[in-house]
């Protein structure tokens, strides 16, 4: 670990400002030289890997008064940034209303993680690809951008299959987005200018030609909080993993009807463990839109949700885990009681 | 009595809670790093990011301009330090590639430098500032990589003497009515202990302490002072508490020497914490092995032929190799066996021993073969064990001084209900998960080393007991204060054991299963020369030897001796008769077979055990089986093992409590190794990937849903005085075949290479 200073944000204002200020506009935020710290569980671990340095560490938890607050309203749900995972996983309205945002927030990490870690901090997590992580490889384009890929011939069964370029294959580790992703979340974002929301959809990016750019914030921008309109409690998360617990997903689905009458009205699938980043499959969705379930339909939504999906030497057996996962995730939406 | 506590059966002592389990759970247990040190200096390692080739050039600028640096030290300006050879030749090194002796690079992760700095942080934070420039070259990871070599394990490595072989194996394998012929691989393996491999040092004046956990401290108190050229008797290793061991800390690594060197250097302390992803390479591993098993049997599956070979990879520097074909080519009567090991040398760390290092791999080829073995010829594999019982091992046709194998089988399969088991593959399921019940045997050598002991007994029944043995969390300290107890007739209360210091007198190695029998031995002898001064003082007209037998035994507590009302001697009587406040006594004991020079050897820290197939006339190990049931989920091809349940008999067991953890623990480690542990490797660099706990993955409490231990009552007199075979290493070696055999029986595929992940799945 590097030497830093640490500052306690009292109010949104002042962390705002104090992200912005030690901010260079010229670094990408995952680069910043100035950090929200929110529960620290990937920033801690990152600073003393080497692989993040920032210089200036904004503390950001005083904010939870403001920011932590889990609100179902009638029709809709908002989650503060820094409300914290496991208070938000065993939330009873959560729970029935949007269990698939409850299973996904229980089935990660670890209890101990889960009461540091925030929503915020969740979300904007780095992915575990172990050359990144491992700062004595020079080669790594999101650490060191231009310097190429260690995993891409490497050891890269954990590695996406979707989202993919010739850049950069990591990863995106994390559970809940694919939950936030498929209920079309809405990210509010607190900045110089006030607050600005964009949707869920919108905040990751994907590697392309610039790996280290993962999200569309800007340094000095902090999200504040997640919102969700209508109620899914037709949803499930589904995770497979190599151990019961404490594992990141090789391959998750998080999957949201509306079934009325045997028919599909909506359907929302998100992807998590195969891809570079939070993974909607809207080919598949269409798919089941206005459609009676049978396991043949399953099959062609499980296949389209892979269609473009490319493995590598170790994460081929992802594509194929994948759709299975789906499938099995579409069914169990379907039969759950509710 | 509770599950944790089982009672005892006969051949078994009390369950008594651990003597430092106050001291762990409340945190008082001090560890290598937690002893206090004046005024330390704080040193952080730099470790090589290639595996082969060699440093051009330091650019240590940034790095000493880190406020607090003292100094850096690199090939350039090490301390010189002799070399010490290999343990198996002699010397006390796990290896013999010494860093920082010149720029060259043998190995991933190899110590490049050492930063010291005035506080932990400040340390760390230069060696991040180091930059290296090197000129690498092209490594060889491990067997498929170009530029190994590979030859005969025997010629070159000096414990391992020879290929075990009898009738003539290509003949009877022609003729076998039945046959089978299968390849086995097994993974590179990390031990991980949760304490890191730190290591302090403190001069003081000419003498040196060191704070290191060790699994044994005679070793590095005399492989230091070898490498740094001074008397070993100014060496001190201390370490009350080891946080695991599973044979890291069994030989000497080079850090410690180089520490040392520092300290002297500084005339300050020095404290080294390493991280975790250095621990991967600063230290050994277990090597990965290839494996072939040919089995040739008749139609009623009696055993004709058996041959196991096998190739492990190691350095280039060091023949090191496990070749537990020792173990395999004995297990089971047939007259026909043959076997060879080789050695496959690539540019890695030499490997060493990992917790039962040639039983785990070996056993799983064996194991099972002889399930596969079991479905040709449509048979309970159960049954094809128990047809290939036997009294004798078939190499030398020795005899197994006992071997309750097939008890421990019949005692297992009730426990776990083998008999609901329909042997059809994929013919049992639940909801989303095929099951399946799989089984296999285990065993382990007995074995035994010289060991020493000092004990004092006070008028009023204070005993201290003073011996170099290790805690590694096995629970010496309380077999050892029972042993103690019993024999002395004291309460166990008033027993204080002292062990982890290389000033008291020597103990073998913590490792092969040796320090209960070995240590208990001395303890129970020296005890018995105490015995004999008090029984002379105090009644010295008798025969005392033999009063002294008849009256106490082992295995009597206090407690029933009083109730039968014939303790023997009133001990304060006694004190006064000899007109002394303190007895003391010193012993040092050897088991039978061992070398003329065991004693010396002992002193000087080098490892004499004896046992397992290389007694005269006999064969010791202790036996096992383990019944499993494993999930496989049809959909996501997860697996998951709900239940273990062994059976165990090992001769005497001296805590039930401490044994039953010891297995538990050997269990769960055993499924951890089927489904999970691998250290991987990129084959490019030769470079381990997966260096931390969160990538090298271990099971985590919910993987663990069911263990049952079952321990079996066995009276075995032909080993050593106190009837022990150990049982540390025995419950982890049958684990990785059973569940393989379980995985076929849920979803009918045969998986031979470990560990079972879910994209080797296919239902
Ligand atoms: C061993 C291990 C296993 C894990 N397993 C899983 C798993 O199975 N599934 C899973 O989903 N996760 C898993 N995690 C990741 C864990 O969930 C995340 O580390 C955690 O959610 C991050 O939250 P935090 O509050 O601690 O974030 P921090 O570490 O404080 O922050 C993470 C990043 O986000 C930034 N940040 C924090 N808050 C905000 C904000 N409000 N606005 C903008 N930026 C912000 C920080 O600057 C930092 O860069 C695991 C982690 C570990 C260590
Ligand atoms: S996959 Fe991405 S994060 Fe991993 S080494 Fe390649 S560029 Fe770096």
């Amino acid at each position: 670990m590097r030497p830093f200073s640490y500052q306690r944000a009292t109010d949104p204002d002042m962390a705002v400002q104090a992200l912005s200020a030690a901010a260079a506009a010229n670094h990408p935020l995952s680069q910043a030289i100035a950090q929200p710290l929110a529960g620290g569980t990937t920033l801690i671990d990152l600073m003393k890997l080497d692989v993040m340095r920032p210089a200036a560490i904004v503390d950001i938890n005083p904010l939870a008064q403001a920011w932590s607050a889990i609100e179902p309203g009638s029709d809709s749900l908002r989650l503060g940034a820094l409300a914290k995972m496991s208070d938000v996983a065993a939330h009873a309205e959560i729970q029935r209303n949007y269990p698939v945002i409850a299973s996904s927030l229980k089935l990660a990490a670890s209890a101990q993680l889960r009461n540091m870690a925030t929503l915020g901090g969740n979300v904007m997590q780095r992915t575990r690809c172990s050359y990144f992580r491992d700062v004595s490889y020079e080669n790594c384009n999101k650490r060191n951008p231009g310097s190429g890929c260690a995993a891409m011939d490497g050891v890269n069964r954990m590695h996406a299959v979707l989202g993919t370029s010739d850049q950069c294959i990591a990863t995106y580790p994390g559970d809940l987005a694919q939950a936030l992703i498929a209920l079309d979340a809405v990210v509010e974002i607190t900045g110089r200018a006030g607050t600005r929301s964009i949707p869920f959809a919108e905040l990751h990016k994907a590697p392309g030609n610039s790996p280290d750019i993962e999200t569309t914030l800007q340094p000095g921008e902090l999200i504040s909080a997640f919102s969700i309109q209508g109620r899914w409690p037709r949803s499930v998360y589904l995770k497979a993993r190599d151990r019961q617990s404490y594992e990141f997903a090789l391959s998750s689905a998080a999957i949201a009807l509306d079934v009325q009458d045997g028919t599909i009205r909506d359907a929302r699938v998100g992807l998590g463990g195969v891809a570079t980043m939070p993974w909607r499959a809207r080919e598949a969705e269409a798919l089941l839109k206005g459609q009676k379930f049978d396991e043949a339909l399953a099959q062609r939504v499980a296949d389209a949700a892979f269609a473009d999906a490319r493995g590598r030497r170790h994460n081929s057996f992802k594509i194929a885990l994948g759709k299975r996962v789906v499938a099995r995730a579409l069914q169990q939406a379907v039969t759950m009681e509710i | 009595m509770t599950a944790a506590a089982p009672s005892p059966k006969a051949n078994m002592g009390q369950p008594v809670p651990r003597y430092d389990a106050a001291a762990k759970v409340t945190g008082r247990a001090t560890y290598a790093s937690d002893m206090p040190l004046d005024n330390p200096a704080y040193a952080f390692l730099l470790t090589s990011a290639i595996a082969k080739g060699r440093i051009d050039r330091f650019d240590l600028d940034d790095a000493k301009r880190v406020r607090g640096v003292i100094e850096i030290v690199t090939h350039e300006n090490a301390p010189k330090l002799k070399e010490s050879k290999l343990f198996s030749n002699g010397g006390y090194a796990g290896t013999t590639i010494q860093p920082l002796k010149s720029a060259d690079i043998a190995h991933d992760g190899q110590i490049i430098a050492v930063v010291v700095a005035e506080s932990y942080e400040a340390a760390r934070e230069a060696a991040n500032r180091v930059k290296v420039s090197y000129t690498a070259t092209a490594p060889s990871a491990s067997f498929d990589s170009p530029g190994t070599t590979t030859a005969a394990a025997k010629g070159q490595n000096a414990q391992f003497k020879e290929d075990p072989a009898v009738g003539d194996f290509a003949k009877a394998f022609d003729a076998a009515e039945v046959k089978l012929t299968a390849a086995y691989d097994t993974p590179t393996q990390h031990h991980n202990p949760m304490e890191l491999f730190s290591t302090s040092c403190a001069w003081m004046g000419d003498n040196l302490v060191i704070y290191e956990g060790s699994q044994f401290v005679y070793g590095l108190k005399n492989g230091v002072a070898e490498q740094l050229g001074i008397d070993a008797d100014k060496v001190r290793v201390v370490n009350p508490y080891v946080g695991g061991g599973f044979g890291s800390r069994g030989s000497m690594t080079p850090r410690t020497a180089i520490i040392a060197g520092i300290a002297k250097r500084l005339g300050r302390p020095i404290k080294l914490v390493p991280t975790r992803d250095q621990g991967f390479t600063i230290t050994t591993h277990r090597a990965e092995t290839r494996q072939e098993i040919k089995l040739g049997a008749n139609r009623d599956g009696k055993l004709l032929a058996l041959r196991h070979e096998g190739a492990e990879v190691s350095s280039r520097a060091d023949a090191y190799c496990v070749g537990g074909t020792k173990t395999t080519t004995r297990l089971y009567a047939c007259p026909n066996v043959d076997s060879l090991v080789s050695i496959v040398r690539a540019d890695r760390n030499t490997p060493g021993f990992m917790r039962s290092p040639p039983e785990v791999p070996y056993l799983f080829a064996l194991e099972s073969a002889m399930d596969a073995l079991a479905v040709k010829l449509n048979m309970d594999p159960v049954e094809l064990r128990r047809i290939n019982d036997t009294t004798n091992e078939p190499i030398g046709g020795k005899p197994y001084t006992s071997r309750s194998l097939m008890a421990c089988f019949d005692e297992a399969a009730k426990a776990f209900g083998w008999a609901q088991r329909s042997p059809q593959p994929k013919s049992m399921s639940d909801g989303d998960w095929l099951i399946g019940y799989g089984c296999a045997a285990t065993c382990y050598p007995t074995q035994m080393g010289p060991s020493a002991a000092r004990v004092r007994l006070q008028r009023d029944g204070r005993t201290r007991v003073e011996i170099a043995g290790h805690e590694i969390g096995t629970g010496a300290y309380t077999v050892i204060a029972q042993t103690a107890a019993e024999r002395l007739g004291v309460p166990l209360e008033k027993v204080a054991v002292f062990m982890g210091d290389s000033d008291l007198p020597p103990a073998p190695v913590a490792g092969g299963s040796n320090s209960t029998a070995s240590t208990c031995s001395a303890v129970m002898m020296v005890c018995d020369q105490i015995r004999q001064r008090l029984f002379k003082a105090a009644m010295p007209a008798q025969s005392l030897t033999d009063r002294a037998k008849e009256t106490v035994g082992l295995g009597q507590t206090p407690a029933t001796q009083a109730a039968k009302g014939d303790r023997p001697l009133d001990i304060e009587k006694a004190f006064d008769a000899l007109g002394v406040g303190v007895v003391e006594e010193y012993g040092e004991w050897k088991p039978e077979g061992a070398p003329l020079d065991s004693f010396r050897a002992m002193h000087n820290g080098q490892v004499r055990l004896v046992g397992g197939h290389a007694m005269k006339d006999q064969i010791a190990y202790a036996f096992g089986a383990e019944f499993v049931e494993v999930r496989v989920n049809r959909f996501t091809h997860e697996i998951r093992c709900p239940r273990l349940v062994g059976a165990f008999a090992a001769g005497r067991i001296m805590n039930p409590r401490t044994a039953r953890s010891q297995l538990m623990g050997g269990l769960i480690w055993g499924m951890s190794s089927a489904l999970l542990e691998a250290t991987e490797i990129d084959e490019r660099n030769a470079r381990y990937v997966n260096d931390n706990l969160a990538d090298y993955l271990v099971p985590v409490n919910a993987d663990v849903a069911g263990v049952e231990v079952i321990l079996l009552s066995e009276q075995d007199d032909r080993i050593n005085p106190v009837g022990v075979k150990g049982l540390g290493e025995l419950a982890n070696v049958g684990t990785n075949a059973a569940i393989c055999n379980a995985i076929h029986h849920a979803t009918g595929q045969r998986i031979r290479k470990l560990p079972v992940r879910l994209e080797n799945i296919e239902v």
